[in-house]
């Protein structure tokens, strides 16, 4: 159980506070609902470069890391496709240090033009680090634009091409700031040594008089239902032949995700799961297989993604896959193993609760979601999904008609 | 709200003034001491009692890492299948019976140790310590299962060899240690072909079943866990390290050439950079002062690497440099990804940022961040039972007691420009430096 208490300031900023005198530091972490999907499609990658800009000097102060750094304070953030996040972690007796640095740049950035043209530079390297110099680093480029057709998660977070970052302007650069980046727009969350009342007075003092911003209302085109089986053949120079398979599921807030999240862990979740038993130890036909799920807010994808053992057709590796998933389709899975993937998510849900950084951002998240709350009653909605739920669910998931298919062959 | 109109009558904010601080030096900090107990075998047991969750962690510490192997990849090998089978329990039941209680039972495997690490709810404990017995006393090694291991492995090694960077890691390792020393040995794909159920079986009684063990505990620990340490583990053959016998050192064969360019792959579009000198180890009293010059060199974000060659020039994504946590000997690492085109540019001013160590004392301001994000990292860094026991785990592999923490509190406290500069001119000279890109 995660206590918190939440007040809002009269300028639309949402305040959450948990108290936790167990730990000397406090954590200050700054949510803005504006993630990848908000992006122009002729400007995709802005949200993430922006997020590198926050750190590049506000209006009245000129650097963001050597005050930071002289409080004892360690900081970084990160974007999805989703929204922003942005956290510092500092000693508590230095928390005021935080919301200098956090309000200041929420009232409004310095605009460099130098900060700008260098970290165009940064992320046109990150980009290349992480989705070009690597095999199979573009799989998602590809996967994201055959399993969405209209919805903006259609492009990567880093953005859909190097050109997009090279060509941000200045004037783009304070278009974003005041139409996201506003009080309206931004969860507050507070964690660790410190209490409440300190937290309101700090957030009045800091934070009260920052224009409200008018609140971003968000009307992204939805993706319709697929009702069609999707392939792509791509070739490449890698050593492994790999096949990767996604199916669309439910939102982040609907019962249905639950599910999918629980038959994710049946499928790929460790040792025990059926794709590594079946396919890797029993069948020997892939080396490495794995099923996750994106996550997203919105309906996002279940993902089985495997790099085959040389010699082995694709169509047979696809074809064996197909038949565990006809598997989860034709009867319900045993109670024992319900159980165990119930129990899996527990711990999970229970170690990830141990840091307070965590604590902090999960707030964040669940409030961006609707219902700061959830975070209490999340276990209770993974413990009353049923067997039943779990067949119903993989029939609608695992219809051959939701399916997004990706042969990834070796170039020889 | 009410309370919110009192924003209107609080006078004017400056928001150009940086609020008071609590400096680094007034912090006090000390490491959570462990309790230690000694099972019926003679293997001692580390408890770091800490915490508000219901969760702990157990360590199983062996001398089973690849210095003790007589051949390649063997100790890797073993640590992987420990719990691929025992005589009673298939690779599948073992899994499972970890995942149903929602427990993680994680082996690595380093150069002196290897561990076997289970991360569980408290309540499940009972259930899962005489499985993790049964592992180390007997587990089988099954022919297919060792099959399947060296196929997937020699699969995963060919993914892995088309990265830089991973190929940096490798080549820089052996340049500074040897391709014959266990730090600067890797793995070619025939070695995988070599490994037999037989080597694999000796070296797992030798290390693990009749092995030297140390157990590291840690968590909101039950107040009956010592009894079952001592039900599961107080009988077995496992013992606790000699005093008297000293870890392998095998002779560190540094390379004569010092420059490298790779071409990996022709069309890569960024080069992994690697400069690299050999450095002394934990014991050595330069080790924790030159951790602090290390943070102002390129230690952190804020460092100078990172604020000229990332923040400065875009060349990179991020830069670093580090100690290597080896314990015969450490090595002194700068590391980065840059553009193809960038990295003869970056590597001069990498060189460059070295000249000013040496030739410049460091400004009191630039110091007293470096100090103050050291002491802030530490203290973040005790947060919890499992930092803590990492803390300690590290203190007493490497050796060393309680008092190497306290002194190295006390060197970041109290460190001087003169003393850093001194220390730059002894271990930040371009020419003791290995240099390699691979693109």
């Amino acid at each position: 159980m995660i206590k918190y208490d939440r007040f809002e300031l009269p300028n639309g900023l949402r305040v959450l506070v948990h108290e936790d005198a167990s730990t000397p530091m406090v954590v200050v972490n700054v949510l803005y609902d504006v993630g990848a999907r908000d992006e122009d499609p002729k400007k995709t990658g802005f949200a993430h470069l922006f997020e590198h800009l926050m750190f590049g000097g506000s209006v009245n102060i000129e650097d963001f890391e050597t005050p930071l750094q002289l409080a004892g304070g360690e900081n970084n953030a990160y974007t999805t496709n989703d929204f922003t996040n942005y956290y510092i972690q500092l000693p508590a007796e230095n928390i005021e240090t935080a919301f200098w640095l956090e309000s200041d740049r929420m009232l409004s950035l310095a605009f460099s033009e130098k900060s700008l043209e260098v970290q165009r530079k940064v992320v046109m390297e990150e980009f290349k680090e992480h989705y070009i110099n690597k095999p199979y680093g573009d799989v998602w480029f590809k996967m994201r634009e055959l399993a969405y057709k209209q919805h903006p998660y259609r492009w990567m977070t880093i953005g859909s091409t190097l050109s997009h970052i090279e060509e941000a302007q200045l004037k783009d650069v304070k278009e974003f700031f005041f139409k996201y980046y506003r009080p309206a727009n931004a969860i507050l969350v507070v964690a660790g040594k410190v209490t409440t009342a300190q937290v309101r007075e700090l957030a009045e003092k800091w934070f009260g008089d920052i224009p409200a911003g008018v609140k971003y209302e968000r009307r992204l085109p939805q993706e319709p239902p697929q009702h069609e089986a999707r392939k792509l053949v791509v070739k490449a120079a890698v050593p492994l032949d790999a096949l990767y398979k996604c199916y669309p599921m439910s939102a982040r807030t609907e019962p249905g995700y639950y599910v999918a999240d629980l038959l994710t862990e049946v499928l790929g979740g460790g040792g025990s799961s059926r794709l590594h038993q079946r396919l890797i130890k029993e069948k020997k036909l892939f080396s490495q297989i794995e099923c996750y799920h994106t996550g997203s807010n919105d309906p996002g994808l279940v993902v089985i993604e495997g790099k085959l053992i040389k010699g082995v057709s694709m169509e047979e590796a696809d074809k064996a896959v197909e038949e565990e998933l006809e598997k989860l389709k034709a009867e319900p899975i045993s109670e024992k193993e319900l159980a165990k993937v119930k129990n899996k998510t527990e711990s999970a849900i229970v170690f990830e609760d141990m840091s307070v950084m965590n604590r902090a951002n999960s707030l964040a998240i669940y409030e961006l979601l609707g219902d700061v709350n959830m975070m209490n009653t999340e276990l209770e909605r993974y413990r009353a999904v049923t067997a039943e739920e779990m067949l119903a669910t993989s029939r609608r998931l695992f219809d051959p008609l939701n399916s997004n298919t990706l042969y990834y062959y070796s170039e020889k | 709200m009410s309370m919110g109109m009192s924003v209107q009558t609080k006078a004017f904010l400056d928001r150009t003034i940086a609020p008071p601080i609590k400096d680094a030096i007034e912090f006090d900090l000390s490491l959570p001491p462990y309790r230690r107990q000694t099972l019926s075998n003679g293997v001692e047991v580390y408890a770091i009692d800490l915490g508000n969750v219901e969760a702990m962690m157990v360590s199983w510490i062996f001398n089973a890492g690849n210095s003790w192997e007589s051949k390649k990849g063997v100790a890797a090998a073993v640590s992987h299948l420990l719990k691929n089978g025992t005589s009673t329990r298939s690779a599948f039941a073992i899994n499972e019976h970890f995942e149903y209680y929602g427990a993680w039972l994680n082996r690595s495997s380093h150069h002196e140790t290897a561990d076997v690490t289970l991360h569980c709810l408290n309540k499940h404990v009972g259930e899962l310590l005489p499985v993790v017995a049964e592992l180390i006393t007997d587990s089988i090694f099954p022919q297919e299962e060792l099959d399947i291991y060296k196929k997937n492995a020699q699969q995963r090694l060919q993914v892995s060899l088309k990265k830089s960077d991973f190929v940096a890691a490798r080549l820089i390792d052996a340049y500074l240690y040897g391709p014959a020393h266990p730090y600067g040995v890797y793995m070619e794909q025939e070695d995988y072909q070599q490994l037999q159920r037989d080597d694999l079986v000796a070296f797992y009684k030798q290390q693990y079943l009749g092995g030297a063990c140390r157990i590291l505990v840690a968590g909101k620990l039950p107040a009956d866990i010592l009894d079952r340490l001592e039900a599961s583990f107080g009988r077995l053959a496992i013992h606790a390290p000699a005093k008297d016998i000293a870890l392998p050192a095998p002779a560190i064969v540094p390379a004569t050439q010092k420059k490298y360019n790779i071409v990996n792959d022709p069309n890569g579009v960024q080069g992994s950079i690697r400069i690299a000198r050999n450095f002394p180890n934990r014991h050595h009293p330069d080790f924790q002062k030159v951790q602090v010059l290390n943070n102002v060199f390129g230690g952190f974000f804020g460092s100078r690497l990172m604020a000229n060659i990332r923040e400065e020039k875009g060349y990179t994504y991020g830069i670093y440099s580090y100690l290597v946590n080896n314990i015969q000997q450490s090595a002194l690492v700068i590391s980065t990804e840059a553009g193809k085109e960038v990295c003869a540019p970056a590597i001069a001013e990498v060189y460059k940022e070295m000249d000013l160590l040496r030739e410049e004392l460091i400004d009191e301001e630039e110091l007293q961040m470096a100090r103050n994000f050291a002491i802030g990292t530490i203290l973040g860094d005790l947060d919890g039972p499992f930092h803590v026991a990492s803390r300690w785990k590290n203190i007493l592999l490497n050796g060393l007691d309680g008092r190497y923490f306290d002194e190295g509190v006390r060197i970041i406290k109290t460190i001087g420009p003169e003393e850093l500069r001194e220390l730059a001119r002894k271990y930040l000279r371009p020419e003791d430096f290995f240099e390699l890109v691979v693109v």
